[in-house]
């Protein structure tokens, strides 16, 4: 950490000397080893693959997986079923190990992108952590709030966790330590070559989460990625792998509210969530990277793949996501719902506003015998954006008593945007009970026009509406992200009618 | 935005709003809305519905419009309220001095104007009591004033609704989904009475009522009468009036006020129907 962090007037110095005994601690999350001075050369070939491999001090096995996947890679191709649309992206144009010519930050907030501030503002975030959050010159390279106003809690936390033989770390430092469960488990549930992207992830991927809940423990708290202080960034490559033994469970939170400035333009992260007999994980994504400027330029495109392997019988696994940033998301995360009784659910909140693109959805893949999932996506389009809701519901042969209960509903702001619901429904066993509905519906002026007369400015109206159109998955959402959620539902939309 | 006496004080207080406003010294400026030759068409021009339309109520009156169907009585409250689609080709509307064409809804709003609709919009997902508390800071916001804080909004709402027999679940679901025609009726004088407008347009309040739901409606209109509130009571029927009687009753046909009297007036209308003044 820089020595001379500045830091907050309302932080005493007590608080930055706890922050500072922190930092042997940082150093094992891994999250700020001398990559800094350390880059590979644009491209990717097999050499970058092994130096991005041996710079982790990676064993044999693990480059090993690293260059199948590369070699697989190479014969595979871009997939282009997607309701999306996009500038040919080439991978030879990229780093695949920390960006050597760093962008010259801003030197001070003036000049950062009013937009941008006046996000900032409107979440409430400090001017301090918005220096570190645009990526300012000198700012601190911690995520202030989540270090200096945490501290104790980071403290008390950890001690908890080790208490109950919680594991969690960033990847790289579970590849060190606990090699026979990352073994095991990793790629278990995501192939190596289940898609392009995963595949490609698979031979470059930089670092992400790593959890191991054990047999009956109840994880006594909620796992965020704000603990692991990693303001920068864990890579575009991101690898995350949640294992929760039998009758455990998790609730485990990613991302952050306030859009980060990011100079990588593709993501293709892996998540992996495993579920033994009787666990439960509940998964709680808030996504809003940078969506580009008002022409779609620029912006992030957010290619994941995240699935949930409900392993064990009476197993349940909870995806709730609430998606406002990225130019380009491709995203579906899935429940493999294998154990006999296991559960799987998708809660979704999609919006778009300017220019993005949205292809999103789920994968309800029902094996094991009464098996139940339900889907419930609110799908919000406006501006010029345009949306697809994508989602698979099968049933095996041997998935007798399978039921689902799919509700999809979109709803339109203004008259250029659109939406779309493509539902695949698969049933191989005559036992099952697939339910679906599908709404689509405009923002309706005589219910803006309600409110108004009850004295709400039409952004307020709008947001109102929104929210309220939403709120079966906003209550979904753990209490630390609800409240956030929904500023960030009224953020997202300003502009987007009038 | 002009001030007004602060009307949550008068609410505590009890139902009279006794102080008198001194700026108000002139016969005309104690007018609180006058509508002068109005002119408003609808459908991009196709229809005049509203044509030479004039109307004058004093701060501290009610009056009731009447007509036969297709009048253009919900067309006043929509064009008093700002509502998209209803285009003004002449006249004016003054509402305490200010051009009220001029302002947004929300402004109007603000302003203390309030519509009781004719048919209330339902509002999915939003609880009764979330809708209005943001309504309600909103327009205290709007005029520089406090805030009201959860529990003191609680508190209020909770009171209000034992005086209008509404059932406190009834005040956590969705505003308005799934209430009966008569339960939302009654929704809307539990908002009037919250958010005490100085101005009220009722829009057919008593359609959907049963007598006593329409005598517990009665006593919450008629609690909110103050030497410093106007009313305009839009109705088909001279019912409601029995309950909230009129200073004036007014019989809109023809596009214009047809013929105007007093309370004792809707009785006759009611016995002689509308025909006589029909253009």
């Amino acid at each position: 950490m820089n020595a001379d962090v500045k830091i907050k007037d309302s932080i005493d110095r007590g608080t930055v000397d706890s922050v500072r005994a922190l930092e042997a601690d940082r150093y094992k999350y891994g999250f700020d080893s001398d990559i800094d001075q350390e880059f590979a050369p644009k491209g990717l070939n097999a050499d970058i693959v092994r130096f991005i491999s041996e710079k982790k001090n990676e064993p044999e096995w693990l480059l090993g997986l690293r260059l199948q996947a590369y070699e697989r890679w190479l014969e595979m191709e871009e997939p282009t079923w997607a309701n999306t649309d996009y500038p040919e992206i080439d991978f030879q144009d990229m780093y695949y190990y920390a960006s050597p010519v760093k962008k010259e930050g801003p030197k001070s907030l003036d000049e950062v992108d009013p937009d941008i501030l006046a996000v900032y503002n409107r979440l409430g975030i400090s001017l301090k952590e918005q220096e570190v959050l645009a990526g300012v010159q000198g700012a601190p390279k911690v995520a202030v709030d989540a270090v200096f106003d945490s501290v104790s809690v980071v403290t008390t936390f950890k001690k908890e966790l080790a208490k109950q033989g919680v594991i969690f770390c960033s990847f790289s430092e579970a590849v060190q330590d606990h090699p026979d469960l990352v073994r095991r488990y990793m790629g278990s549930v995501v192939p190596m070559s289940d898609n392009y992207y995963a595949t490609l992830n698979n031979a470059v991927f930089s670092d992400g989460s790593f959890v191991y809940i054990p047999p009956g423990v109840r994880c006594p708290m909620e796992l965020s990625t704000y603990f692991r202080m990693n303001a920068q960034g864990t890579g575009q490559f991101e690898r995350t792998l949640i294992i929760a033994d039998k009758d455990s469970y998790v609730s485990y939170l990613e991302g952050c509210t306030a859009p980060m400035r990011d100079e990588n333009q593709l993501h293709a992260a892996i998540v992996e969530i495993v579920a033994l007999e009787g666990a439960e994980v509940k998964y709680s994504t808030v996504q809003n990277w940078w969506p580009g400027d008002s022409e779609g330029k620029g912006g992030v495109y957010n290619f994941v793949t995240k699935r949930a392997d409900c392993r064990g019988a009476n197993s349940k696994v909870s995806w709730t996501q609430v998606e406002t940033g990225s130019a380009v998301t491709w995203k579906y995360p899935s429940c493999i719902l294998r154990g006999d009784n296991s559960q799987g659910e998708f809660y979704s909140i999609a919006i778009t506003n300017g220019c993005q693109q949205a292809d999103t959805g789920t994968k309800m893949i029902h094996l094991g015998e009464n098996t139940r999932s339900r889907i419930i996506s609110k799908g919000i389009s406006a501006g010029r954006s345009n949306q697809t809701y994508r989602g698979l519901v099968s049933s095996h042969k041997k998935a007798r008593g399978a039921r689902n209960f799919t509700q999809c509903d979109s709803l339109l702001i203004g008259d250029q945007c659109g939406a779309h619901t493509v539902p695949y429904v698969e049933s191989n066993t005559a036992s099952t009970q697939f339910e679906h509905e599908a709404t689509t519906s405009r923002l309706s002026d005589d219910r803006l026009f309600y409110c108004r007369q009850r004295g709400l400015s039409e952004e307020d109206a709008v947001a109102l509406l929104v929210n309220g159109f939403c709120r079966e998955v906003l209550q979904e959402l753990p209490m630390e992200f609800a409240v956030e959620a929904q500023n960030l539902v009224a953020i997202s939309l300003e502009g987007s009618v009038g | 935005m002009q001030a007004f006496p602060k009307l949550s004080e008068a609410w505590e207080f009890g139902i009279n709003l006794g102080k008198h406003d001194e700026t108000l010294q002139s016969k005309d400026e104690a007018l609180m809305l006058k509508i002068n030759n109005l002119s408003v068409v609808v459908n991009n021009g196709e229809a005049t519905i509203l044509s030479g339309f004039n109307l004058d109520v004093p701060a501290g009156e009610v009056h009731a419009i009447m007509g036969p169907n297709g009048a253009g009585k919900s067309t006043l409250s929509y064009v008093l309220t700002g509502r998209d689609g209803y285009d003004v080709t002449e006249g004016s509307v003054t509402y305490r001095d200010e051009n009220l064409l001029d302002m947004e809804p929300e402004e109007r709003a603000v302003a203390g104007l309030f519509l009781s609709f004719q048919y209330p919009l339902e509002i999915p997902g939003v609880p009764t009591l979330t809708f209005l508390r943001t309504a309600l800071n909103a327009q205290l916001r709007a005029r520089g004033q406090e805030e009201l804080s959860a529990p003191d909004f609680m508190k209020r709402a909770r009171s209000v609704a034992k005086e209008l027999r509404i059932k406190p679940d009834m005040l956590k679901r969705p505003l308005n989904v799934g209430f009966s025609g008569g339960e939302k009726k009654r929704m809307e004088i539990f908002q009037m009475l919250l958010l005490e407008p100085a101005f009220i347009v009722m829009d057919e309040t008593d359609s959907g009522l049963d007598i006593d739901a329409l005598r517990v409606v009665a006593d919450g209109v008629n609690a909110l009468r103050s030497p410093e509130r106007g009313m305009l009571i839009i109705t088909h029927y001279q019912r409601l009036l029995d309950y909230i009687v009129p200073n004036k009753v007014h019989v809109l046909a023809g596009g214009k006020i047809a013929v105007s009297g007093d309370a004792d007036f809707a009785r006759t209308l009611e016995a002689d129907g509308y025909d006589t003044y029909a253009a």
